[in-house]
């Protein structure tokens, strides 16, 4: 790969970047200010209510009389905030991230401006692959940097509710408190999550070049259709694929698989040594995922996912219909 | 990217002869015939015109010349395969498909901005001079354009890529004629030169007529005439007769027949002008009256 095509990639990301940011950064954004205007208005509200109702009650008395083990707990809270943030993010992340897929390839046939890119010395292959990459890494990455900033302002502000009560937040909040390693384990996970995502990625990507139009109802009617034809052949006692294998496995990795952590299984708590330890990581910890990089559907999954978006690539080049 | 790293190895110069070579150029959809067995030359520093009926196959021409579909038959575009060396043709030829192809999100700068990035041979001054003589914002988007503007900031974009070939397809379609005219004044005055050359589409052929140094009729997938705009005075006439001379024109087989106030108006291929003057007034006939008469019986 030469610098020149590099660069070139570079700003095909960037154009991904300019065309879905309402998506990749101000849904997270605004997701985010949600939780935190909630934060400030049941702040507001207890406040109010204890003046009201003539309360001798201090914040203060209240954790001067924290037991040791109190006192660990609420190392629990900012770890709480975090997991908060995160989750919502990561509903978003989703959502955003499907129907980005969805269009990446089929917006621009629809409306004809696909022949503009195609105007230019662009190809397939990049264009392509620059969608894969702001599907699994730039998106992800933003989600994370919002997460980040929102839970420092959460902390800034129960930091200075703490502080008109006299009370030093240092101790409480930000000391001993979450292991703040979770944000460098969240970046390796962009990774698991990515190789994960790739059947979805794939397959979506690969409806999105393809359809002549409603890329959406492909994507969900043939796993479906298939699903059901399954039930149906083993209803009337024909081989069949086992029903668990084939949402579980086939239909759910096909559709899902960008769900973030949704190669967690239900036993991690089996192969996480620490788990449930007051300021663990929990269940995406190293061994966590160095279990999920093992798993066979973790590989067949990337490797239908790579030839998919083969697939993609092929029909980018040569969907004849403008 | 093994596709960009054949952009490394674009021939600097040109290849001589024709910018265009098409032998047998043929592509079916399904049953109908788009392009059957055309073969046809564009030479370089021309403006030719591809005129044709709706269906003819114009567009698919164009798209095969552009790499944008599959075809049979030999086609090479500045030396090149479309088909299989489409990014490195693409540094060498620009194209407007038609109106209003530009993504809507795209702001003018981002547009600048991203064309500036991936193309070797885009010159971003130039672009800012051509956009500086039109109304458009730097920060306007382009779903907050009209459609002459749209085609104002795609122009300023393509003039500024010091491409050798230019198509345009129907590049001024559903425009008003104050930026028709402006769209192909530009283009002369600012753009084209004796290393350049435009194909381009249209249907308002009496706009381009005087600007064209080449024509080409395709009618169902065939190219019918090829001919550039000095031989086309030579080869066709056309000539008002006088009723009583009718019988004798009709004799030397003229393409076409009209009446206009009274008097009949013969075109003739190919009849000596000597034996044309004696019949009455001999002019140079029209691209389009050409057009309409060479397409007869083709929505029959």
């Amino acid at each position: 790969m030469s610098a020149n095509s590099l660069t070139t990639f570079g700003w095909l990301v960037k154009r991904e970047y300019w065309e879905s940011r309402g998506g990749f950064f101000w849904a997270q954004f605004w997701a985010a200010a949600a939780i935190l205007i909630l934060i400030v208005l049941g702040i507001v509200v207890g406040e109010v209510f204890r003046v009201r109702a003539g309360l001798d009650w201090s914040l203060n008395s209240t954790i001067d009389h924290f037991s040791p083990s109190d006192t660990a707990n609420m190392g629990g809270v900012p770890g709480f905030g975090v997991a908060l943030f995160a989750g919502i993010a990561g509903v978003v992340l989703t959502f955003v991230v499907f129907f980005y897929l969805l269009g990446a390839l089929y917006d621009d046939r629809r409306d004809r401006s696909v022949l503009f890119w195609k105007s230019l010395p662009l190809s397939d292959i990049g264009t392509v692959l620059s969608k894969v990459c702001a599907a699994i890494l730039v998106a992800p990455l933003i989600a994370i940097v919002v997460v980040l900033a929102a839970f420092v302002a959460a902390q800034i502000i129960l930091s200075l509710w703490l502080l008109a009560h006299g009370i030093n937040p240092f101790g409480l909040l930000w000391a001993h408190s979450e292991p703040y390693s979770i944000w460098f384990h969240m970046l390796v996970m962009i990774g698991v999550n990515a190789i994960w995502a790739l059947p979805t990625v794939g397959w979506l990507l690969f409806w999105s070049a393809a359809a002549r139009s409603k890329p959406f109802l492909w994507a969900i009617i043939v796993p479906v259709i298939a699903g059901v034809l399954n039930f149906f052949i083993a209803l009337i006692g024909l081989p069949h694929i086992r029903y668990e294998f084939y949402w579980g496995d086939i239909a759910g990795r096909l559709l899902l698989s960008i769900v973030p952590g949704s190669w967690i299984s239900p036993d991690a708590r089996n192969f996480t040594p620490h788990f449930g330890n007051p300021g663990h990581v929990g269940v995406i910890d190293f061994p966590a995922m160095g279990h999920a990089l093992m798993l066979p559907q973790m590989w067949i999954g990337a490797a239908v996912g790579v030839v998919l978006i083969a697939a993609a690539i092929w029909f980018r080049r040569w969907r004849d219909e403008t | 990217m093994s596709a960009t790293s054949a952009l490394d190895e674009v021939p600097a110069a040109a290849p001589q002869g024709a910018v265009i070579r098409a032998a047998g150029l043929t592509k079916r959809y399904g049953k109908t015939l788009a392009l059957d067995h055309a073969s046809f030359e564009v030479q370089p520093g021309r403006i030719v015109g591809l005129i044709g009926p709706n269906g003819a196959g114009k567009t698919t021409a164009l798209k095969a010349i552009l790499g944008l579909t599959d075809f049979e038959g030999e086609l090479s575009v500045l030396g090149l395969d479309p088909r299989r060396q489409r990014p490195a043709l693409m540094q060498q030829v620009c194209f407007i498909a038609d109106v209003a192809t530009l993504p809507r999100w795209i702001t003018v700068n981002e547009a600048i901005d991203f064309v500036a990035g991936v193309h070797p041979r885009f010159d971003r001054g130039k672009c800012q001079r051509f956009l500086s003589r039109t109304k458009l914002q730097p920060e306007q988007k382009v779903r907050q354009m009209s459609k002459g503007m749209i085609v104002q900031l795609h122009l300023a974009i393509v003039m500024a890529i010091d491409a050798r070939l230019l198509v345009l397809d129907e590049p001024t379609l559903g425009l008003d004629i104050l930026y028709r005219k402006q769209f192909y004044q530009s283009l002369l005055e600012d753009y084209f030169d004796e290393n350049k050359t435009i194909l381009v589409t249209t249907h308002q052929v009496e706009e381009i007529e005087h600007i064209l140094t080449d024509l080409m009729f395709i009618r169902d997938g065939k190219v019918v005439l090829a001919t550039d705009m000095d031989a086309l005075g030579d080869r066709f006439a056309e000539v008002m007769v006088n009723a009583d001379r009718v019988e004798a024109a009709r004799a030397l087989k003229p393409l076409d027949e009209r009446q206009v106030f009274g008097k009949s108006i013969f075109l003739f291929d190919g009849v000596p002008r000597a034996q044309l003057e004696d019949l009455g007034e001999v002019r140079r006939p029209s691209v389009a009256d050409l057009f309409v008469a060479t397409m007869k019986g083709t929505y029959a």
